[in-house]
This record gives C-alpha cells, structure tokens and sequence, in this order.
C-alpha cells in the first residue's frame, strides 16, 4: 500500500481529534466531534474545511479563451473578470469527466478548479485539446484550499483577515494577500451557505486555517459533514451523481447547457436515457448508494447515487438514477439492505434555509 | 470506557445480568465506529431472542450495522427514546442508550468479563 498524501493540514487534524480517512488517496479528517454536531454548526454558525486535495490548473495565453470554451459547457464568453462559474467537461459520448469552476483572472488567464480524484485525467485530456502556444500548469500541489462556510462565515473572514468582505457577490471573487503571499477569495462553497473559499500557497495554509479556527465561533468540520450539507442542498459529488455513464442533462443540469459555440460533447446531450431524480424519504431510515428504486408498482427503474438522514430536515434525502419514462412519477419505493423504504420525488434543494446568496452589503 | 460490571460479545453488545433479566446495548466502541446514529430499529416486547442471532440494526451517517443479542430470552422492555433520539446511543451508551431489557431464559454463555473485552478491542486495533 502506496503512502496516503498528506494536505499541509493533516497533521494538525490528527493533533485535534479528527478521525482520519482515506480519501481519493489522502490522508483526510472524516470528523471531528461528530458529523451531526458538525452539520448543524455550518448551518448556525461557520466552520472551515480542509481542501487542499481538490486540483488547480492555470491556463494562459492568447486564444485561452476560445481554447477552453470548447472544452467545458461553461459559457465563458460572458465570464467577467473577477467572476467564477460552475460547469462540466464531458467527453465525446457527453458523460461527465468532472465538475469543475472555472476563475476568469482576468485577459487571457483562467483558473480552474476540478475534483481531486479527477486531477491527472483531467489535465492530460485539457493538455491534449488545446492548440499551442498556450501554457496550462498544473498548481495542484502547491496550491491549499481552505472552505469557509455557514451564515457568519463574513463576520469570521473579517475577523481573522482585519479587512472588509461584505462587498463580494455570490460566484465572485478577488486576489487578495494573506501573510505576504498571493491569496484569492472566492465567494462560493459546497454548503449552501455563505462562505468562502480560500486559495493560497501550500507554505501557508496553516497560518491561515489556525486564523480562522482561533475565532470563538468558528469550528474545524470533516468530509462527512461536508457530505451531509452538500447533499441537502442536492448538490452533486462526482463519482457518485455524476459519471461518465452520465450527461449533464441527466443529473439536471440541462439549464447550464445553453451555450451556442461548440463543445466536446454537446451533439450527445439530446439522448436523455435516465434523470437524477431527488427522492425524500418519510423516517430516519436512509436510502444508501447502489440501492436499487422501483416504481410504486414494483417495477425496477432505477439506482440510488446518494442517501442520507438530512440532519436538518430530520428525515432522509437521496438522489437517485431513473429510467426516463419513470422519472416524473411522484412516487417510489427504494429497496433498502433491510427494508423497503416508501420514497417520493421532491425538489432541489431539499433544504431551503440555506444564506449562500444572502445580501452582504 | 469499559465499565466492569457487564458482560460484553464479541460482535461488541453488552448485557448487564441482574436478577434474571438483563439489559443490553451496544458499546463505546461500537458507537465510536459507527459515528452518530440516525436510526435504530429494535424488537418488539414479547418478542424471543436467542443469544447470537439478530436482534435489530442501527445507522449511522456513514454506515449500517446488525445487532446480536447478547442472551436468550424474551424482550420485557424497549427504550423508546431512542426512536426519536439514536443519539443517545452515542452520548451514553451504557446508560441512556440501553436498548432493550430481557427476561432471561437461562445464562448467558461465553460472554466476556471487562478485561477480556478490552483485550478484545486491543487485538482489533492492530
């Protein structure tokens, strides 16, 4: 067994508590105090989490712009600088290689954000389409990101920087400095709630996370916790939701796709076989991923990719695969390990108390 | 963390014998592996257990997991807070996060003492 990768973090997670997993590789914290306790601290207060296993790649050069917009769904033409959007790579066939956002730094330079497990991949099929004369770097490894997330997730920023941040607007962001060091503040988060999310270089990364943690009102939280909020709002985790098997238009994301300029995979994003349905489930029992759903009928239709006992709403939420011709039926039965568990389609976000876009200024 | 005056199987339940009944629950370490629990399914009173066999199954955030009942007997009492409140399981796992009390029919065997238990968990962290 390989080494796991340590983030400049990992050894003061260890020396905090945190129960350490696997994760894609690297050595993460799964929790801290408990992942419900957790939970419900990003949803009243803020709490940081540990990304520094997600991948940056920076591109630059003349013609970046029209180099990246046929490779991503993003619509880039109308991405300002200063300005961040989500979106996909697909491949030929339109299956999802990776959710990624993409940073406008502004002229011919972009940052882009993708999934840790997702990071060589990604960049030798991003190295591979673009024309030369173009320099795309991979700044993974020396480049931390820290999640600052929950409603006084701004009164904690401010506190721990000393500057002003009520000004920035959801999905945007700015290069800042933090300790003498380039640092970008970005106004977006996998929480549903405002937060931030902090990029800045590897060296630094626990100066700045013990900033943060010595607010008295900030708390350090784990994966699960992240999974668990992350899930509420319905937010996809790749790997999971989303997959090659899968378009964006299947896992509900047919509203990004509007771009008129070419991209791979867009020909093949008409043919919807399955749709990501959100399912709630009556009880704390939970549906789990590979569960198979059927309709009220007994008919196999389809697969849970993700379940949970929503802490917040006291009842648990999956998103699951179902053939198309079944995917507007209201209701479902998921077949649990040990039970048979009475499921019906709802609306995303599951939880609806979320401040990510709360005015700030 | 592993109080001496139960018994505790291997699959990590405890039973505390008094009288001809017995209360049992899961562990410390069982809750502490599993993490926070958010579901718990029990027997009904009246029902029959026999020492090793299924007696329910608790959830966690992250993962599922069977109950065995520690005795043979029959289920007299079932802590119903726990329908509600699994977390009391994590919180106070020999105290509050009982789960149900048996009426025993006969000794239970090859239960371990505390020691042997800790032993137990020992082995099972390396």
């Amino acid at each position: 067994m390989s080494a796991l990768k340590e983030t400049p973090l990992s050894g003061w997670h260890a020396a905090h508590g945190a129960k350490m997993v696997d994760f894609a590789g690297w050595s993460m914290p799964v929790q801290y105090e408990g992942i419900i306790k957790e939970h419900e601290h990003t949803r009243k207060e803020a709490a940081i989490f540990d990304i520094c296993h997600m991948g940056e790649f920076l591109l630059s050069g003349k013609g970046a712009l029209a180099a990246l917009d046929g490779i991503v769904t993003h619509n880039l033409a109308t991405l300002g600088a200063g300005k961040c959007r989500y979106g996909f790579m697909l491949n030929e066939q339109g299956g999802v290689l990776d959710d990624l956002i993409v940073y406008c730094l502004g002229g011919d330079d972009y940052m882009l954000v993708v999934n840790g497990a997702c990071e060589e991949s990604d960049f030798a099929w991003i190295a591979s389409r673009l024309p030369g004369g173009l320099s795309l770097r991979n700044v993974s490894a020396e480049t931390a990101k820290i999640d600052l997330q929950g409603p006084r997730s701004l009164e904690a920023l401010e506190k721990a920087l000393g500057a002003k941040w009520g000004h920035l607007k959801y999905f945007n962001f700015e290069r800042s400095s933090f300790d003498g060091a380039p640092m970008i503040v970005s106004r977006t988060g996998y929480t549903g709630e405002l937060g931030y999310e902090l990029y800045l270089p590897w060296g630094k990364a626990q100066a700045l996370w013990e900033r943060l943690a010595a607010v008295d009102f900030v708390k350090p939280v784990g994966l699960g916790a992240r999974d668990t909020l992350r899930l509420e709002l319905g937010y996809p985790l790749y790997g999971q939701d989303l997959d090659t098997a899968h378009t964006p238009v299947e896992a509900g994301y047919g509203f990004l796709m509007g771009k008129e300029t070419p991209f791979v995979g867009k020909d093949a994003l008409a043919d919807v076989r399955e749709k990501l349905v959100p399912l709630e489930i009556d009880g704390r029992r939970s549906a789990r991923h590979g569960d198979i759903v059927l309709t009220a009928g007994g008919r196999e239709c389809g697969v849970v990719t993700s379940g949970v006992f929503s802490p917040s709403l006291g009842h648990s939420v999956a998103l699951a695969y179902v053939k198309a011709e079944f995917a507007e039926r209201e209701t479902f039965v998921v077949k649990g390990q040990r039970a048979e568990l009475p499921a019906r389609r709802s609306e995303l976000p599951f939880y609806k108390g979320g401040t990510a876009r709360a005015k700030t200024a | 963390m592993i109080p001496d005056d139960l018994l505790y199987a291997r699959t990590h339940e405890w039973a505390r014998v008094e009288d001809g009944e017995a209360v049992i629950g899961i562990t410390h370490f069982a809750q502490e592996q599993l993490g926070d629990l958010t579901y718990v399914e029990l027997p009904e009173v009246g029902q029959k257990l026999a020492q090793g066999e299924e007696m329910g199954s608790v959830e966690s955030v992250k993962a599922a997991s069977e109950i065995y009942s520690p005795v043979t007997g029959e289920v007299i009492a079932v802590n119903e807070e726990l329908a509600d409140n699994p977390g009391l399981i994590n919180e106070d796992p020999y105290g509050e996060g009982w789960m149900v009390r048996v009426r025993l029919a006969g000794d239970p065997e090859d239960l371990l003492e505390a020691p042997d238990y800790e032993r137990l968990l020992e082995e099972e962290s390396h």
